[in-house]
Formats: structure tokens, C-alpha cells, sequence
């Protein structure tokens, strides 16, 4: 059993089961129902897959475990897959939330129902490639590849300015890739190898090429984040997007952008980390407040709940670049936490618009009288975005906080003006959906949470609460890998430092 | 037991809670078969066949029997019933009964002698690096009486309200957020560490969103609740900073590392935006900051009086008893801190003395029954930070103690009295009721002597100390506390004397039919007062003594012992102190005692109440000066009293014409007064407004116009120009083709010549 690749498995199950959908032809009934079931039950046993992972995983041991590898493209560049501490639960959390979203799509999709799940599955496989990668031309291939599934889920299945907002998806994480590959080119030829582990331990890029590697992973990372002044594709993107493709596009997607920076920028690149550290904060203070304020100000609830995720995402960033264990730890866990609470709240719109069809905020309101279920869930996810403690939410805003504190006050002063913005965009939102007389017609007989509605929303409000409560299996997972990330970061920095007096005499 | 008091109230709450949400989940689906849905949007409404049909409307009955006590009062008749009431009362009220019983044992226990500190770790919770935040009791004195107050309120409040929410469709919901407010209130006031006071602090914050909105439908109410969330919002903004500042500091969150070492970092500096301040006022002044919009002060209170649009209920409980109440917990709690940030302190004094006159004066000329004791109980957290401010901790949670019991009765006889005239709140409405709710008026009474300082109720103790505390104190800012303090007492005795009389005497103003349907209360509503009133007129006598070692009553047998065998030493240590005999003891005590370091300035009963739960630090020695002020100021108080009800006399009973002329004259200051010193309309075109269009510009200018059109949408323009002239050049013809070729040809020539 040890010797079994269980990244690879767990990796592209979801590919062979595209592979088998692929077999099923027509489009009747029995079809429908045999796809849907293929792409669940894989969805499911890459989940318990992934559980086995978990299990597997020694929390003590910072480096990466569970290794494989291949040769591949001859030489330099192999098939190289691993998980640590920062890697691990990103699997989990995407195998997780597929087949909430393979179960969220059972009925909303009407149309190319086989194409749906296939594509959908192969982006599965590509997200946690992505994770599980350790080789600079894999992590390439998988990333880049995941654009193309999601392209054609908001442009076939998304809303009516779908191709609009698939493009400008397309063409703004694209134009980062491009900058990305050739900084990876650079690295080739400066390492003589793609190999992330040995990249980490044994190679520093000198200084002035750090600069400019660190920018060239930055235009892509900053974008898929997204950070502002790039996230302007978000919520076109979302709004777009059937809802399933919100909850991936929201829970994981966005997450690859984080999970670069603690891969790359950091650990590779930190002398540059630490000259644009200020540059981040600027732009995460702004993305914390501008969005906020943008979301204040929104009519349809997808693109409120879109500039949400990218002021959350600010608290990420932030967290990430005041290279302390809190702030690290606490942007991984509002990563993870972001990807449960924002997945739930852009599945709790598709439950109202499965019923409504619109996403207008004023089309709403009272549905606390007719749908207490989907009040009560909607609230715990609302309650969880806005950071309340015993949420989630709460961890992964206050330690990235703590972290931005030690580094610099007026960063956390402005970072935290964002509980007060969050709790008033969350709860005007909540309050002009959910409470109020239950006047509008076409509301009067709107049905409440189904079985299957039930049954997708549980387990998140329940992993909501219990991380709210119970952080630690997060926390104890990252601990060692974030450990050994800081330190082999801060001695770079200290060595060049030393370096810098002993030449200055 | 510490535990079962803390999660008995959460047990109550998820039991609560699950009732309420599956019982409206499947009232809704039987009124849908009942009623057909409502639209008919769905198609699958109608035709249930009969059995289930007569099922349904079985369980329909079922619930009617025990929803309805006295009659549908409110609530339109389409109003979806949700079962379960019963059982969601009595489990959630038994629970806090039961939790208050074992709060009432443990507060004997810890106050009774040697009991020191108790910890109790109950689960891990947050450790990242050094940051560790376990969850974890910590039982003390200072937990001990809050711990009193908080279940006690919340029992007897939860057991009022079986009555008072009868006619209500919801009842389950509400019980269910009544314990959840009390569970989080308990985990405050029973916090180890400062994160799970923040979740306390923030989860009594949710309760009171939940709570005020609680009758969703008001627009009213709804955006009062937003209010109170996100104005307490802005102070935790405030005390989330003061946490991370302690833990940049300290390097934890946990209150006994902090604790200990606060002397040490007294008088060190920290960066805090650019400026090299001092780290302890910093500290204080930011967890205050978190205060002030907990506990409604002046520039945070806009939410308090809103929140009246919640269940009077939970005015008691949150807005008057407990939650506002946290805001001096937590300077108490954090004493060690603030002890050394004497500049801090200086503005809590000052917030406090302008929060207590200014919503003093607010409350003189309001109409709505509940607001006027919504602004009192502003006023008298005012006094609260007085006290807190000046140093005189003990002194402040004495008066959060019995005002606790006060404020909670005046609330429930409010909505006792609401609930006999149907629900009007406004007593221009009201008059000459005493003679239909007379047992509500007698308690009322009791709630008005105690609050305005009758002498021998729990005001007159607690009130009087803190403007003796005023009087001891020194510096200007005491003084002003003193004047404001003694000026709002006055006030305080008016508009309470004026709600009396506007509510139970003279003649009855509002319709007749509702004098005709004014009822008393039912039993399980004034049984509560019953006990709140003996609260309000006993607590006094009985803890003023222990607490704040008042001299009059019970001056305790160790101070005695102390005199007699000490009176030499007293000679020697304060031979210019001619006071009272037994504040001298105690000074004499602080000198014959441990010497000079690490002695504590407290009298001996004092001392063996609070043991080391409030720290004060050796040379405040506020809590034996506040026994030396000059003669007239603990007679203050009192006059204050009388001159208030002599004034509400004359204006209420004797010339009930008289303030409306002085309306009319003064026309002025009454609106300023009426519309609460414009404090909402300056918020709203400072803040409101202009962050609405600040955020619409961000959108449409920032993101749509500046971003998007010289971004993306830009970029795919210029392309389409681009190609569009690019297209042009294609144009077909040969010469074109040539022509251009000559021209490059040409340049290439050029450049060759020239630039090689």
C-alpha cells in the first residue's frame, strides 16, 4: 500500500471518470442519470481518497511526503507529485466540495449534460494537480489547463453575457501565465532544473533576478487572487457562472493564487518577497476597503458575493507577506475557511435562483416567512463572511491581522476597518434578501430547502461551525511546513543582510 | 459545575433552536397543504389526499392549543403558527434556572473567603506560533458577580417572557436566542484569554442583532439591528487592534501572562502609526474604544435607543442588565492594563461623566416608555466609567450589580405595562393606570426609588458612591464628573418621576377600549418583578458593605479587630487622618501590613471579597478617599433626588401644563433635546451618506470607468481599431501594395545609411 501513487489516484480518478462518461451516448433520462452517477460516486471515492491522504500525511515532518515520481520529459523536467502542510488540505478542500457541486448541478443544468460533467471532472483532476505538483513545468501545465475547463463552463453554461465575461476570465489570467512560463524558462536555465523540492532547498537566484522572477509569478498569482487592481473578471466571471462553477471558481480557483505565493514567491524569491512587501500591503489594504465598499453598493447578490471574496482575499495576501507564523498560518486558514464559506453563500444564490431566476437583490425579500431553512443556513454563511467568532471566518481574519500588527500598524489599522465594512455590506445584504414582509407575488410560493439542498448545505454549515470552534486539525496540519518555510525565508534574508554590511565597510 | 453554568444556556439554545427551525420548516409545508401555496407557482399544491390533509390539519390544531394564552393579540391572521412552544420554554428556562442556582453557589464560594483564582482549560483552540488561545474558564470574584448577575436576569427574564411572547408565532425562536445570548454572555465574563472575550463579546453582539430583529417584518426593526451590529462594529474595531497591540506586547493573549506583567511595561513605548506612544494608554485607550460601543457611550450610543425595537424582554436582559454591561467588565477585568494608563483613565472618566449627562438630558423629554429607560441606562453606564475611570473598579461593578437589578425591573414593569394596554409604547397614550396594574405600579415604584437613590435602596448605595468616588477623586476631570454626575442625578429623579406620573396617574389619554381591555399581568410575568424588586431594594444593604465597604451598614467584624489591634499603628501611619475610625484602620492596616511594595490600599472585607480579581495598583487609594469627602456630597445625591421629584411633581401632577408651555417657549432646546442632540442626522450626512456614494463611485467610476475601460474593455477597443484600420490597408489594389513597398524600401535605405 505504501508504494501505491496515492496523488496520482487521487489526481486523475476524475480524469478516468470523464473517460467513462465519455462512453455513455444520448441524452435521455437513463443517460442523464448514468452520468450523473459516474461523475458523483468518482467525485466521492477521490474524496475518501483525499481523506486517505489526510491520514497518511505525518503533521510533524515539514517537508514533502507521500513523493513520486517519473521521468517524463526526459532529463530535467520528470512527473514529480507531493503534498506538505501547505498543499495537503487544498486537496481536500477541492475533493470536498466536487461533489457538492456535481449534486448542486444534478437539475440546474438542462443543457449538454454529459460535456457539464466531463468538463468538470477534468478540472478536478487539473486543481488538484496543481496542488500536488512538484515540477515547475507540471505546476505549469496543470495550472494553465484548468483555465480551459473553467472558460467553457461560464461560456456555455453561464447567463446571458457569459462570453463576455469568459473572455475577460481568459485573457486576464492568461496575459499572467505568460509573464509566469517565461520566469519559469528563466529559472530552467539559471537551476538546470524544474524540480520545486530541489529548488526550494538548494537554489538562491540572486538578488536582481529574484526582482524580476518575483513579478513575473506576482502578474499571475495577483490575478488569479484576485488582487486589485485585476479583479475586475471576478465578478463578471461569477455572475456569469452556473452555480457551480461560482463554488470552484470562489472555493479553489482563487486559492491557486495564494497557494503560489507560499510555493514560489516566498520560499524562492524572498529577498524580493521582502522589497515588495510593502507593495502588497498597499494593494491588500486597498482590495480590503475599495471592495468592501464596492460590495456595499451592489444590486445583484452573485457580484456582492464576488467583491467579498476579493476583500477576503485581501486578508490572504496580507497574511502571507508579513511572513509571520500567525499571519501565514491564519491567510492558508481564511484560504481554506473562504473556500467552504463563499462556496455555501454562492450555493445558498442558487438556491434562490433555481426558484427565481434573478439575481436582483430587490427581487427579493422576506423569505425568512416562507423558506426558515434557507434563512437560518444563509445566515451561519453571512455570519461566517462578516468573521464572527465560532465561524470559520473569524480564525482567518484575526490572525492575519495579528500577523499585520507586528509588522506594521497602520496596515492593520486600515486591514481591520474591514469587520466593520464586511458586517455592513453582509447584513444590508441579508437584510434586504432575507428579512421583511413577504410581499413580492412571486415569492409567495416559494418552497424551502429541499432534501438535496439539505443534504449539499449540511456538511458546510456543520464544517463552518466546527472550524469556527475547533481550528486545529487546520492549524496542526500547517504548523511544521509553515515553520520551515519562515525560517528558511528569514535566513535568506539575514544572510543577505549580513552580506550587505560585510561588503559596506 | 463552572462548565454546566456556561453550557447549560448553549444546551438550551440548540434545543431551542432546532425546534424553532424544523417547527417553521414543516409549519410552513402544513400551512402549504392546508392553505394550497400560496402564488400556486409550483404545481404540486391542492390535491393532498385526504388522510395526510386531515393530519395535517390535526397538528395544526395541536399547536393552536398551546400557542394561544390570552387571545391573538398581534399578528396578521395569514401569521404561520410554529410548534413547539412549549416544550422550547420550558427546557431553555429550566436550564437558566438551573444555571443560575449553580452561579448563586459558586459566587458564595468564591466570595467567601480564600478562593483566589480558578482555571479551567476545557478545549484547545487556536494555537498558531506563540498565539494560543485555549477555551477556558476563569473564576474569580469579578466572574463570580457577573456570573450572578447575567444567569439571574437571564432566568428570571426567560421565565417573564413564557408570558409575555404567548401571543407570539415565534416563541421557540426567541427562547432559543435568549440562551444563546446568555451562553455568549457567560463565555465573556468567564473568558481566560482575550480572543475568547472577543468571541463573547461578539457573540452577544450576533444575539443582539438576532434579538432586536427579531420581529423581522419591521423595517424598524430590522435596521435597528443592523445598527447595533455594526456600530458595536466599529468598537470592536477598536478592541480587536488592543488585543493584537497586548499580544505584539506580551507575546500572549492570556490574561494571567498579561496580568503579570503589566508593571514591568509600564511607562514603555510603542510604534503605533509612526508615533512612539506610551504602550499601557495605547493599550487601554484602544480595548476602551471596544467599550464604549458595547456599552452605548457617548459618540456609540446611537444604537442603544433603537434597539428598543426588539421584545421588551430582551431590553432587559441585553440592553440594560447584561451586554451593555460588558463594556465595564471588561475595563475591570482588565484593571492591570489600565492601572498603569493613567491618561486613558482620564478619558474614560471624561466619557463617562459626559455619557451620563448627556443621555440625562435626552431622556427628560422622550415620549416612548422604553426609550426613556434605554437613555437612563446610558446614563447610568455613564456612571459606571466615572467610577471605572477614577479607579474605583469595585465601586462600578457594584453599580453594574444593582443597577442590574433595577434596570431589569423598570424594563420588565415597562412591558408589563405595555403588554396591559396592547402593545402601546408611547405613554402620551398612557395615564392613571396604576389602579388597573397595581401590582406592575408597586413594582415600577420600587425600580424608580431604587434607580433615582432612595435612600436604603440598591441605588442610593451604589449611585452615592460613585459621586462620592467623583468628589475624592483629583484633577479637573473628577470635578467635571462631579458636577455632570450630581446634575444628571437630578435629571435622572425627573424623567423617572415623569415616566411614574405620565404612565399611572392622572386620566387615562389613549382610547377607551384599551383601558377597558388593561389587564394585570399573569403570575409567571410578576413573579419575576417580585424578585428583581427585592433585588433593587436589598442588594444594597446587603453588598455594599463587602463590596465597596460602605460605612454605614455591617462595617465588617475584621475591620473591627483590626481597630483594636492596631489603633497604635494608626496613631503613627495617619495621624492628620481624623475621619471615619474604620477607613483610618484600613489605611493603618495598608501600613502595618506587607510595608510598601505589593500592599493592597483596600480595607480588609473589601479585600477578602474581590481577593486579587481587580487589581489596584498601590497608590490608588480612590476606595478609601471617597469616605473623606467633605460633608455635603454624600447628601448630594439624595438632594438631587428630591429636587428632581419635587420638579416632576410640579410639571406631572400639579400643572400638567407647564411643560408643554416650556416646550412651546424653549422651542429650541426641546428639539434639540427630542431629537437626541442630532446625533443620528450628523452621523448620517457624516458617515452614512457619503461612504453610500463614495461606494457607488468606487463602482461605477473606479472599477467600470477607470480599471475595466483602460483595462480589459480598453485594451479590446484599441484591438478592434486596430484590426478595423488594419482591415482598411487591405484594401486590393496592386498600386496600394507597391506603393507601400517603396515607402518601406525607402525607409530601410534610409536607415541603413544614416543609422549603420
Amino acid at each position: 500500500m505504501s508504494d501505491w501513487p496515492i496523488l496520482s489516484t487521487v489526481t486523475f480518478l476524475p480524469a478516468i471518470g470523464a473517460l467513462l462518461i465519455l462512453t455513455i451516448r444520448g441524452n435521455d433520462t437513463v443517460a442523464r442519470r448514468n452520468i450523473f452517477h459516474i461523475a458523483l460516486w468518482t467525485t466521492v471515492v477521490t474524496l475518501v481518497l483525499s481523506f486517505l491522504v489526510w491520514g497518511m500525511f505525518d503533521e510533524t515532518n515539514p517537508g514533502f511526503q507521500l513523493v513520486e515520481e517519473t521521468a517524463w520529459l526526459g532529463g530535467a523536467i520528470n512527473y514529480r507529485m507531493g503534498v506538505d502542510g501547505i498543499s495537503m488540505l487544498f486537496v481536500v478542500l477541492t475533493a470536498a466540495l466536487m461533489p457538492l457541486c456535481i449534486i448542486a448541478s444534478k437539475l440546474s443544468i438542462e443543457k449538454r449534460f454529459k460535456e457539464y460533467m466531463i468538463a468538470f471532472l477534468v478540472l478536478e483532476t487539473l486543481m488538484i494537480g496543481v496542488f500536488c505538483a512538484l515540477d515547475l513545468v507540471l505546476f505549469y501545465v496543470f495550472f494553465e489547463g484548468g483555465l480551459i475547463p473553467m472558460f467553457l463552463i461560464i461560456g456555455v453554461w453561464g447567463g446571458g453575457r457569459r462570453v463576455y465575461a469568459s473572455f475577460k476570465f481568459f485573457l486576464y489570467t492568461l496575459l499572467g501565465s505568460v509573464l509566469m512560463l517565461i520566469a519559469i524558462l528563466a529559472m530552467y536555465w539559471y537551476a538546470g532544473t524544474t524540480d520545486i523540492e530541489y529548488l526550494l532547498s538548494d537554489v538562491s537566484f540572486p538578488a536582481g533576478m529574484q526582482t524580476w522572477l518575483w513579478l513575473a509569478f506576482f502578474a499571475s498569482f495577483a490575478v488569479k487572487m484576485p488582487m486589485w487592481p485585476v479583479h475586475t473578471w471576478l465578478p463578471d466571471a461569477h455572475v456569469e457562472a452556473p452555480t457551480a462553477g461560482s463554488v470552484i471558481l470562489a472555493g479553489v480557483l482563487l486559492k491557486m493564487g495564494g497557494y503560489g505565493f507560499l510555493r514560489f514567491s516566498l520560499p524562492m524569491f524572498p529577498l524580493a518577497s521582502a522589497d515588495f512587501m510593502p507593495f502588497v500591503f498597499v494593494l491588500s489594504v486597498i482590495a480590503i476597503i475599495y471592495t468592501s465598499l464596492v460590495a456595499l453598493a451592489q444590486e445583484d447578490i452573485k457580484k456582492l458575493i464576488a467583491y467579498s471574496s476579493v476583500a477576503h482575499m485581501g486578508f490572504v495576501t496580507l497574511g502571507i507577506f508579513t511572513m509571520t507564523t500567525q499571519g501565514v498560518q491564519g491567510g492558508i486558514f481564511q484560504m481554506l475557511s473562504h473556500g467552504i464559506v463563499s462556496g455555501a453563500l454562492f450555493l445558498c444564490v442558487g438556491v434562490v435562483y433555481d426558484r427565481m431566476h434573478t439575481r436582483e437583490i430587490s427581487a427579493y425579500g422576506g423569505l425568512v416567512n416562507r423558506m426558515p431553512l434557507f434563512a437560518f443556513v444563509f445566515l451561519v454563511f453571512t455570519m461566517a463572511n462578516v468573521g464572527l467568532p465560532g465561524t470559520s471566518g473569524f480564525v482567518g481574519e484575526f490572525l492575519p491581522l495579528v500577523g499585520a500588527f507586528e509588522v506594521n500598524t497602520w496596515v492593520a489599522l486600515f486591514a481591520t476597518t474591514g469587520i466593520i465594512l464586511s458586517a455592513a455590506y453582509a447584513l444590508w445584504l441579508y437584510r434586504r434578501v432575507i428579512f421583511g414582509p413577504l410581499v413580492k407575488d412571486a415569492l409567495k410560493g416559494v418552497l424551502d430547502l429541499t432534501r438535496r439542498e439539505q443534504l449539499i448545505l449540511a456538511p458546510l454549515v456543520i464544517l463552518t461551525i466546527f472550524f469556527g470552534f475547533y481550528p486545529q486539525p487546520i492549524l496542526d496540519v500547517t504548523a511544521a511546513s509553515v515553520d520551515h518555510l519562515l525560517v528558511n525565508v528569514q535566513a535568506a534574508i539575514d544572510a543577505d543582510a549580513a552580506l550587505a554590511t560585510a561588503q559596506t565597510p | 459545575m463552572y462548565l454546566a453554568i456556561v453550557l447549560l444556556p448553549l444546551a438550551g439554545a440548540i434545543i431551542a433552536g432546532l425546534i424553532s427551525l424544523f417547527g417553521a420548516h414543516k409549519a410552513v409545508r402544513e400551512h402549504d397543504a392546508v392553505h394550497g401555496v400560496p402564488g400556486g407557482g409550483h404545481g404540486h399544491d391542492g390535491h393532498g389526499d385526504d388522510a395526510s390533509h386531515r393530519r395535517n390539519t390535526h397538528a395544526h390544531d395541536a399547536h393552536d392549543d398551546h400557542g394561544a394564552h390570552g387571545g391573538h393579540g398581534h399578528g396578521d391572521d395569514d401569521e404561520i403558527q410554529s410548534p413547539g412552544a412549549r416544550p422550547a420554554q420550558l427546557v431553555t428556562s429550566a436550564f437558566l434556572v438551573l444555571s443560575a442556582i449553580l452561579s448563586w453557589i459558586v459566587f458564595f464560594q468564591v466570595t467567601g473567603g480564600d478562593f483566589g483564582l480558578e482555571q479551567v482549560t476545557v478545549l484547545t483552540w487556536i494555537h498558531s506560533g506563540d498565539l494560543v488561545a485555549d477555551w477556558s474558564l476563569r473564576i474569580d470574584s469579578l466572574t463570580a458577580v457577573m456570573l450572578i448577575v447575567v444567569t439571574t436576569v437571564s432566568a428570571l427574564v426567560h421565565v417573564y417572557s413564557i408570558g409575555y411572547m404567548s401571543h407570539d408565532a415565534h416563541t421557540p425562536r426567541f427562547f432559543a436566542y435568549l440562551s444563546l445570548f446568555t451562553f455568549a454572555m457567560l463565555t465573556l465574563v468567564t473568558a481566560d484569554n482575550l480572543v475568547q472575550l472577543f468571541f463573547g463579546w461578539e457573540g452577544v453582539g450576533l444575539a443582539s442583532y438576532l434579538l432586536i430583529g427579531f420581529w423581522y417584518k419591521k423595517p424598524s426593526a430590522n435596521a435597528a439591528a443592523i445598527k447595533a451590529f455594526v456600530v458595536n462594529r466599529v468598537g470592536d474595531f477598536g478592541f480587536a487592534l488592543g488585543i493584537f497591540a497586548l499580544f505584539f506586547l506580551f507575546d500572549s493573549v492570556d490574561l494571567t501572562t498579561i496580568f503579570s506583567g503589566t508593571e514591568e511595561m509600564a511607562g514603555h513605548t510603542i510604534q503605533f502609526l509612526g508615533m512612539e506612544l506610551d504602550a499601557m494608554n495605547t493599550i487601554a485607550f484602544l480595548l476602551f474604544i471596544g467599550a464604549m460601543g458595547k456599552s452605548a457611550q457617548f459618540l456609540l450610543h446611537t444604537w442603544l435607543p433603537d434597539a428598543m425595537e426588539g421584545p421588551t424582554p430582551v431590553s432587559a436582559l441585553i440592553h440594560a442588565a447584561t451586554m451593555v454591561t460588558a463594556g465595564v467588565f471588561l475595563v475591570a477585568r482588565m484593571s492591570p492594563v489600565f492601572e498603569q494608563a493613567p491618561d486613558a483613565m482620564m478619558f474614560v472618566a471624561l466619557v463617562g461623566a459626559i455619557t451620563a449627562f448627556f443621555a440625562a438630558t435626552v431622556g427628560l423629554v422622550q415620549n416612548d416608555i422604553k426609550r426613556v429607560i434605554a437613555y437612563s441606562t446610558c446614563s447610568q453606564l455613564g456612571y459606571m466609567f466615572v467610577a471605572l475611570g477614577l479607579g474605583a473598579y469595585q465601586v462600578a461593578i457594584f453599580h453594574l450589580f444593582t443597577h442590574a437589578f433595577f434596570k431589569a425591573l423598570l424594563f420588565l414593569g415597562a412591558g408589563s405595562v405595555i403588554h396591559a394596554v396592547g402593545g402601546e409604547q408611547d405613554m402620551r397614550q398612557m395615564g392613571g393606570l396604576r389602579k388597573k396594574i397595581p401590582l406592575t405600579y408597586a413594582m415600577m415604584l420600587i425600580g424608580t426609588l431604587a434607580l433615582t437613590g432612595f435612600p436604603l435602596t440598591a441605588g442610593y448605595f451604589s449611585k452615592d458612591a460613585i459621586v462620592e468616588v467623583a468628589a475624592a477623586g483629583v484633577g479637573q476631570i473628577a470635578g467635571l464628573a462631579l458636577v455632570l454626575t450630581i446634575t444628571a442625578a437630578i435629571f435622572t429623579s425627573f424623567y423617572s418621576w415623569r415616566l411614574i406620573f405620565m404612565t399611572f396617574h392622572g386620566k387615562f389619554r389613549g382610547p377607551q377600549q384599551v383601558l377597558d381591555h388593561a389587564h394585570e399581568s399573569p403570575p409567571v410575568m410578576t413573579i419575576p418583578l417580585g424578585i428583581l424588586a427585592a433585588g433593587a431594594l436589598f442588594a444594597g444593604i446587603i453588598w455594599a458593605g463587602p463590596m465597596i465597604d460602605n460605612q454605614m451598614f455591617g462595617s465588617g467584624t475584621a475591620t473591627a479587630q483590626v481597630t483594636a489591634t492596631d489603633a497604635v499603628t494608626r496613631e503613627a501611619a495617619a495621624p492628620a487622618d481624623a475621619g471615619i475610625a474604620a477607613a483610618a484602620a484600613s489605611h493603618g492596616e495598608v501600613a502595618a501590613g506587607d510595608g510598601d511594595h505589593g500592599a493592597s490600599p483596600l480595607a480588609p472585607r473589601v479585600e477578602a471579597f474581590w481577593q486579587d480579581a481587580i487589581y489596584v495598583s498601590p497608590d490608588n487609594h480612590i476606595l478609601h478617599d471617597m469616605h473623606d469627602v467633605p460633608a455635603w456630597v454624600p447628601w448630594a445625591p439624595t438632594a438631587a433626588m428630591i429636587v428632581g421629584l419635587l420638579f416632576a411633581i410640579w410639571f406631572y401632577l400639579l400643572r400638567p401644563e407647564i411643560p408643554r408651555t416650556l416646550a412651546r417657549e424653549q422651542d429650541v432646546l426641546y428639539r434639540f433635546l427630542l431629537n437626541k442632540w442630532y446625533f443620528d442626522e450628523i452621523y448620517d450626512f457624516l458617515f452614512v451618506r457619503p461612504i453610500n456614494r463614495l461606494a457607488r463611485f468606487l463602482w461605477k467610476r473606479g472599477d467600470g470607468w477607470l480599471i475595466d475601460g483602460f483595462g480589459p474593455d480598453g485594451v479590446s477597443a484599441r484591438v478592434a481599431d486596430i484590426t478595423r484600420s488594419v482591415v482598411r490597408l487591405q484594401s486590393g489594389y496592386i498600386y496600394h501594395y507597391a506603393f507601400a513597398m517603396l515607402i518601406g524600401a525607402a525607409v530601410l535605405i534610409t536607415w541603413m545609411m544614416f543609422g549603420g
